[in-house]
C-alpha cells in the first residue's frame, strides 16, 4: 500500500449531508462556474455546413483472383498496431494502380436467426447509441438483414426528433463558441437522429482519424471535420481519407499546412500509415517512405489572422516539393492525391482496414476466412465502407460472442434515449470528460482506448452520469404535503418499476438476484407506518441508479 | 458568501482562469491585449490517489500513465522527510493592506479612512512598527508573529503597478511583468528541480490547477475535494443509502462471463472498495470528518479549513509535496461592505492557517513548511465611502518557525503616495521569490527567473 493510506482524508460526510437534503449540487455549480464563451470569436452560432454525400471515386477494378492466405489471428487490442507480417511486394507500375489483395471471395457467415430482443438490444447499442423503450422489441424476430440495411442504407438527410438541445439557461447550444457545447451539439444528434449508425460511424472516425481541439483551437473547424466524417462515415474510404487529408482541423492538429517544400515536417506522413491506413512494425513502410510522403504532402498552406485564427486553407503549388519521389518503391511526382492513393492501394491496407473497424463492432478477431472475405468484399466494392459494416453487423460473431464496454458517450446518449430525456443541460460535457470521454478532445492522434474505459474514477464519472440524467424525474420522497408514493409496492414490483424507467434492459440473472435481494431487503427495518411511503420512494430511486449502473449496463 | 462586491474585471479574470484550467486548453483573450493565463496549453488527467483515496487531476505530461504516477509518488516519498514545502495561500481579489496591518499611527489614516478605518487599540499592535496595529481578525497572525515565525511584507509590489485583477495576479503568477509568459513561477521551479513521475510535487488543493503552479515538462496535479469521491444520488437518503452502496459493491463480486464483464465488475468491486477505505475517516455522527488532526480546525470558512487539515495529513504521510497552492476564504475585492466582507474572509483565512501552523507543529512538520500568504495587489488608501478600490502595493507574508520574523521593507507612510495616490513599495515580489528560491529551495534563482540578477536577496529566514 501506498504512503498515505492511514489517514485517507474526507470531506465526504458534509457533502453527504449536503447531498442528501437536497440542498447542494457542488460539482454540477463548479462545473457550470468553469464554463466560459469565447466571446471573442466571430462565429456566433455554429455554421451548419452541408456536405453533398460523398460519391464513389472511380477506382479501376481488376478482377479479384481468388487467393489463399492465412492471415494471423489479431486481438481487438492489438488492432492498432497488427503484428509483423513478411515485407510486402513491390508494384512495379510507377503509378499507384490499385492492388489485388489476398482477398476471397467466398460468402461471408451470417448469423442463423431468428434474433432475439437481446441480439436486437445489442445491435442498437452497438451500431447506434442504445435503443428507445420498445424498440429492440419491436425489431426482434424480424429478417436481420432487413434491420441492418434500415441502420446502413439510410434514405436522404436524417431527421432529428424531439426538442432542439438548449444550455442550462435555456438558450440554444453554441457549439462553435462555448466550452462543451461542442460536446452536447453531437451528443444530441446521438440521441435524436433517425440515422443512428451514420453518427455511430462518426464517431468511429472521430477515433480513427482523432484530432484534438485541444492542438486545433478552433471549435468551428472541429464542427466541420466533423461534418466531413459525417457526410463520409459509410462511402469510400478512399474519398474519406481524402477529404481527411485536407481538413483544416487536421491541417493544423498535424502539421500539415506546416509541411512545405522548404521544411518538410513528417507528422500526417507518418499517422496517415501508422494509424489511418497500415498499421506500424507491419513492414508496410520504412522510415523512408515516411519522409518521401511527407515530401508528398507538401503544398497545404493557411493564413493566421489575429481575431479569427488559422484561415485560408488552400493548396500552394509554389510549396508543393514537385520533385520526384519514391514511396513504397514506386517514383513519380506525387501529390497528396497520390499519397491516399499510395496507401489505400498499398498490399497491407485491406487487412489493416477491415480488422480495425471489425474492433469497433465486435471484440474478438474475425477468422481467417472472414478477414479474407471482409478484405475482398472491401476492395472490390472500391474501398466501400458500407458493404465491410453489413457484413459485420450479420455475422454470427457480433451476436454469438463476448460483449464490448459501451463508450462513455454512448453509455450517456443510451440513458437520455431510454429515460426519454434530451439536451437541456451542458454538464454532460464535464462528465464525458469525467468518464474519460469528451468529444473533439481525443487523448491524442491515435484516440481513445477502447480497452481501458473501466476504472475506480470513470465509473463513479458514470454514476454521476446516471445521476445527472434522473435528476429532473426521481421520485421525490420528502414533498410538500408528504409522500404519496405506493405505500404497499411490493420489491418485485418496484424493480419492474426501475427496469421500466430504463426501458427494461436486460442484465445478467446473478445481478438481478443480487439487486432484487436488495430491493428486498433494504425495507426490512421499516415498520412505522409513516415510512411506508418515502422509504419506498427512496428504494425507487436507488434501484435506478442501481441497476443504470450495474456492469451489466456498462457492456453490451 | 459575503462576496458582496466583485467588480466586473474581477470576474472576467476568476472566470477565464477557471475556464482554462477546467478545459486545460487555450481559450482566445477575451480582450485585445489580455494576457494569456498561465496553465494554457495543459491538458488534464484524472486518477484516483489510492493512498488519500482522493480524486487527482493532472496537467502535463501526457505520455505517463496513472500507474507510473504512483511508482513515481511512492520513489518520491522516501525522500520527502526531508525536503522543504512551500505551501503558497492566494487572497483573491487583492487584499486590502491598510486593513490587514492597518496604519492606524499615521496621521493621514483617519482622514483616508472615514469608513473602512478601524479604530486605534481596536487590534495588537504591530511590534516591528508601532504605527501598525493588526486587525482584530488577524489576530492569529499576531499570535504567530509574536512568536517569530512571521515574516511580514508590509509594502510589497512592483513597478508601474497594474491596477487589474487579471494582469497583476498573472505578474504574481508567472513572476515577471510579461503578459506573454504561460508558465507559473512555481512551476518552472519544479520544471528546473521537479521529477517527470510525480505529479505531487506541485499541488493545488483546489478542482483545478493553481496557474502559479503551471509547467511546461513536469506534471502537476489538482486535488478535488475527497468529498468528491462519494456516491450520492437524488432522492436516495438514509435509511436506504448504505445498503444500496453496498449492493453496487456486490454487484462487482459477481461471475463476469467476458472480459468486458470482468472490467465492469473489477471497476464496481474497486469503486466500494475505495469508499470503504474512505468511510473509515468519516466520524461516527456522519457530520464532519477526519484527517486525524491532532488540533482542531474551524469550522467556518467553506472548503479552506477542511483544505489545510487534508493536507497537514498527506505531509504527515510523507507525500511528496513541494509546493502546494490554495486559495483563502472568498473574496477580498471589497469595492463595498468592506468592514464585513473583510473581516468575514481574513478572520475564517487567519484562524485556519493558525490551526493549520499548530497541525504541523504538532505532528513535527513544522521546521520543513513555509506558507505564503498573498494577493495580487493593495487597495487605494483613500475609502470610498462603503469599500476601497484596487491599489498598489500590498501586503504579504511568510509564516512558519523558520521563517526570519522580521520585516522586509518598511511601512511607506500615507504621505508619500505614487501618482495614483497608491501606496508606494517597498520591497518586490520578485525579490521575495528569489529568495524564497535560493533560501528556502537551496535553488539558483535565474533558473526560474530570467533577471533574478536585477533583484535584492532579502532574508526571509532564521540564520
Amino acid at each position: 500500500m501506498a504512503p498515505g493510506a492511514a489517514s485517507a482524508p474526507a470531506q465526504l460526510a458534509t457533502a453527504v449531508h449536503a447531498a442528501v437534503h437536497g440542498t447542494s449540487k457542488p460539482a454540477r455549480k463548479l462545473h457550470q462556474a468553469a464554463k466560459h464563451k469565447a466571446k471573442a470569436k466571430a462565429h456566433a452560432k455554429a455554421k451548419a455546413h452541408h456536405h453533398k454525400a460523398v460519391k464513389h471515386k472511380a477506382v479501376p477494378k481488376k478482377k479479384v483472383l481468388p487467393r489463399k492466405v492465412t492471415p494471423k489471428p489479431k486481438t481487438p487490442a492489438a488492432a492498432k498496431t497488427p503484428p509483423k507480417v513478411a515485407a510486402p511486394p513491390k508494384p512495379a507500375a510507377p503509378k499507384p494502380t490499385p492492388y489485388q489483395p489476398p482477398a476471397d471471395t467466398a460468402p461471408i457467415p451470417t448469423f442463423s436467426e431468428p434474433t432475439t430482443v437481446a441480439h436486437m438490444r445489442r445491435l442498437l447499442w452497438r451500431a447506434g447509441f442504445g435503443p428507445t423503450p420498445g424498440q429492440a422489441e419491436a425489431l426482434a424476430g424480424q429478417p436481420l438483414q432487413q434491420v441492418v440495411y434500415s441502420l446502413t442504407r439510410p434514405q436522404g438527410p436524417p431527421t432529428l426528433t424531439g426538442p432542439d438541445p438548449v444550455e442550462d439557461s435555456g438558450a440554444p447550444l453554441a457549439p462553435a463558441d462555448a466550452w462543451g457545447d461542442d460536446h452536447c451539439w453531437w451528443l444530441d444528434r446521438m440521441i435524436r437522429t433517425d440515422q443512428p449508425l451514420i453518427e455511430r460511424m462518426t464517431f468511429i472516425w472521430h477515433d480513427w482519424f482523432a484530432t484534438s481541439n485541444s492542438g486545433v483551437d478552433d471549435q468551428q473547424q472541429m464542427l466541420d471535420q466533423n461534418n466531413t466524417l459525417r457526410a463520409g462515415a459509410l462511402g469510400s474510404f478512399h474519398d474519406l481519407f481524402l477529404a481527411v487529408t485536407t481538413d483544416p482541423a487536421m491541417l493544423v492538429w498535424l502539421n500539415g499546412t506546416s509541411n512545405n517544400k522548404w521544411n518538410p515536417n513528417e507528422n500526417y506522413a507518418r499517422e496517415m500509415m501508422e494509424l489511418f491506413s497500415l498499421g506500424a512494425d507491419r513492414g508496410a513502410y520504412t522510415e523512408t517512405d515516411v519522409s518521401e510522403m511527407a515530401r508528398t504532402l507538401t503544398g497545404w498552406r493557411n493564413d493566421w489572422v489575429s481575431g479569427v485564427g488559422n484561415t485560408n486553407f488552400r493548396f500552394d503549388p509554389t510549396y508543393h516539393d514537385a520533385t520526384a519521389k519514391t514511396v513504397f518503391g514506386q517514383t513519380g511526382n506525387w501529390s497528396y492525391t497520390d499519397a491516399v492513393q499510395l496507401c489505400v492501394s498499398h498490399p497491407l491496407h485491406p487487412s489493416f482496414f477491415v480488422t480495425k473497424l471489425w474492433s469497433y463492432f465486435v471484440p474478438t478477431p474475425p477468422d481467417a476466412p472472414t478477414l479474407a472475405s471482409l478484405q475482398g468484399l472491401y476492395t472490390s466494392s472500391g474501398y466501400g465502407i458500407q458493404p465491410v459494416v453489413e457484413a459485420i453487423l450479420q455475422h454470427p460473431d457480433f451476436y454469438d460472442g463476448p460483449e464490448l464496454v459501451t463508450p462513455p458517450v454512448v453509455y450517456n446518449a443510451g440513458l437520455l434515449r431510454a429515460a426519454g430525456r434530451y439536451i437541456d443541460t451542458t454538464a454532460w460535457a464535464w462528465l464525458g470528460a469525467d468518464a474519460g470521454q469528451q468529444l473533439f478532445y481525443p487523448p491524442n492522434v491515435s484516440g481513445w482506448d477502447f480497452t481501458r474505459w473501466l476504472d475506480t474514477s470513470t465509473l463513479m464519472a458514470r454514476w454521476d452520469i446516471a445521476n445527472y440524467v434522473t435528476d429532473q424525474t426521481y421520485v421525490n420522497p420528502w414533498p410538500t404535503g408528504g409522500s404519496t408514493y405506493p405505500a404497499t409496492e411490493t420489491s418485485a414490483a418496484a424493480l419492474s418499476s426501475a427496469m421500466a424507467y430504463w426501458g427494461n434492459p436486460i442484465l445478467s440473472d446473478d445481478s438481478q438476484q443480487c439487486i432484487a435481494d436488495f430491493a428486498h431487503s433494504c425495507l426490512t427495518s421499516a415498520t412505522a407506518a409513516w415510512e411506508q411511503s418515502p422509504y419506498r420512494a427512496i428504494r425507487q430511486n436507488a434501484l435506478r441508479m442501481l441497476i443504470a449502473t450495474s456492469p451489466d449496463m456498462q457492456v453490451s | 458568501m459575503p462576496d458582496s462586491c466583485s467588480c466586473r474585471d474581477f470576474n472576467r479574470s476568476q472566470l477565464l482562469h477557471r475556464g482554462v484550467a477546467r478545459a486545460g486548453q487555450g481559450l482566445p483573450s477575451i480582450e485585445p491585449g489580455m494576457p494569456t493565463p498561465a496553465g494554457t496549453g495543459l491538458n488534464r488527467r484524472s486518477f484516483l490517489l489510492r493512498s488519500t483515496g482522493a480524486m487527482l487531476s493532472v496537467y502535463g505530461a501526457s505520455m505517463l500513465g496513472p500507474r507510473h504516477f504512483l511508482e513515481g509518488i511512492t520513489e518520491a516519498s522516501a525522500a520527502a522527510p526531508n525536503q522543504p514545502v512551500l505551501v503558497s495561500i492566494f487572497m483573491e481579489g487583492g487584499w486590502d493592506a491598510m486593513s490587514v496591518l492597518a496604519p492606524v499611527g499615521d496621521p493621514l489614516y483617519a482622514a483616508m479612512r472615514p469608513v473602512v478605518g478601524l479604530a486605534p487599540g481596536s487590534g495588537p499592535i504591530f511590534t516591528e512598527d508601532d504605527r501598525l496595529m493588526w486587525n482584530p481578525a488577524a489576530t492569529g497572525l499576531a499570535t504567530l508573529h509574536d512568536e517569530g515565525k512571521v515574516t511580514t511584507f508590509p509594502a510589497i509590489g512592483y513597478d508601474p503597478p497594474d491596477e487589474s485583477h487579471f494582469t497583476s495576479r498573472h505578474y504574481w503568477e508567472v513572476g515577471q511583468l510579461d503578459t506573454s509568459v504561460s508558465s507559473g513561477w512555481m512551476g518552472r521551479f519544479l520544471d528546473a528541480t521537479g521529477t517527470q513521475n510525480n505529479p505531487l510535487q506541485g499541488l493545488s488543493l483546489d478542482s483545478s490547477l493553481s496557474p502559479a503552479l503551471a509547467t511546461t515538462s513536469v506534471p502537476v496535479a489538482a486535488v478535488s475535494s475527497p468529498a468528491a469521491y462519494s456516491l450520492w444520488a437524488y432522492g436516495v437518503d438514509s435509511p436506504i443509502t448504505a445498503e444500496a452502496i453496498a449492493t453496487f459493491g456486490q454487484l462487482g463480486s459477481l461471475s463476469a462471463p467476458s472480459p468486458a464483464y470482468a472490467q465492469a465488475r473489477t471497476a464496481a468491486l474497486n469503486t466500494s472498495l475505495v469508499l470503504n477505505q474512505m468511510a473509515g475517516f468519516v466520524a461516527a455522527n456522519g457530520t464532519a470528518t477526519n484527517y486525524n488532526a491532532p488540533v482542531p480546525y474551524p469550522t467556518a470558512g467553506g472548503d479552506f479549513p477542511g483544505q489545510l487539515a487534508a493536507l497537514a495529513a498527506m505531509l504527515a504521510d510523507n507525500l511528496p509535496i513541494t509546493c502546494a497552492s490554495l486559495t483563502g476564504v472568498g473574496s477580498f475585492d471589497t469595492h463595498s461592505g468592506e468592514t464585513t466582507a473583510l473581516t468575514t474572509n481574513l478572520g475564517q483565512t487567519v484562524d485556519a492557517v493558525l490551526a493549520f501552523q499548530r497541525d504541523l507543529e504538532a505532528r513535527g512538520l513544522a521546521d520543513r513548511v513555509l506558507i505564503q500568504l498573498w494577493s495580487e495587489f493593495g487597495r487605494h488608501p483613500q475609502d470610498n465611502g462603503s469599500g476601497t478600490d484596487h491599489g498598489a502595493a500590498g501586503t504579504a507574508f511568510l509564516i512558519g518557525t523558520q521563517a526570519s520574523g522580521v520585516m522586509v521593507g518598511e511601512f511607506p507612510g500615507l504621505a508619500a503616495l505614487d501618482v495614483n495616490e497608491n501606496l508606494v513599495n517597498t520591497s518586490d515580489f520578485r525579490a521575495m521569490y528569489c529568495s524564497l528560491l535560493e533560501q528556502w529551495f537551496s535553488t539558483d534563482a535565474s533558473l526560474v527567473l530570467p533577471d533574478a540578477a536585477s533583484y535584492s536577496r532579502p532574508t526571509l529566514l532564521k540564520s
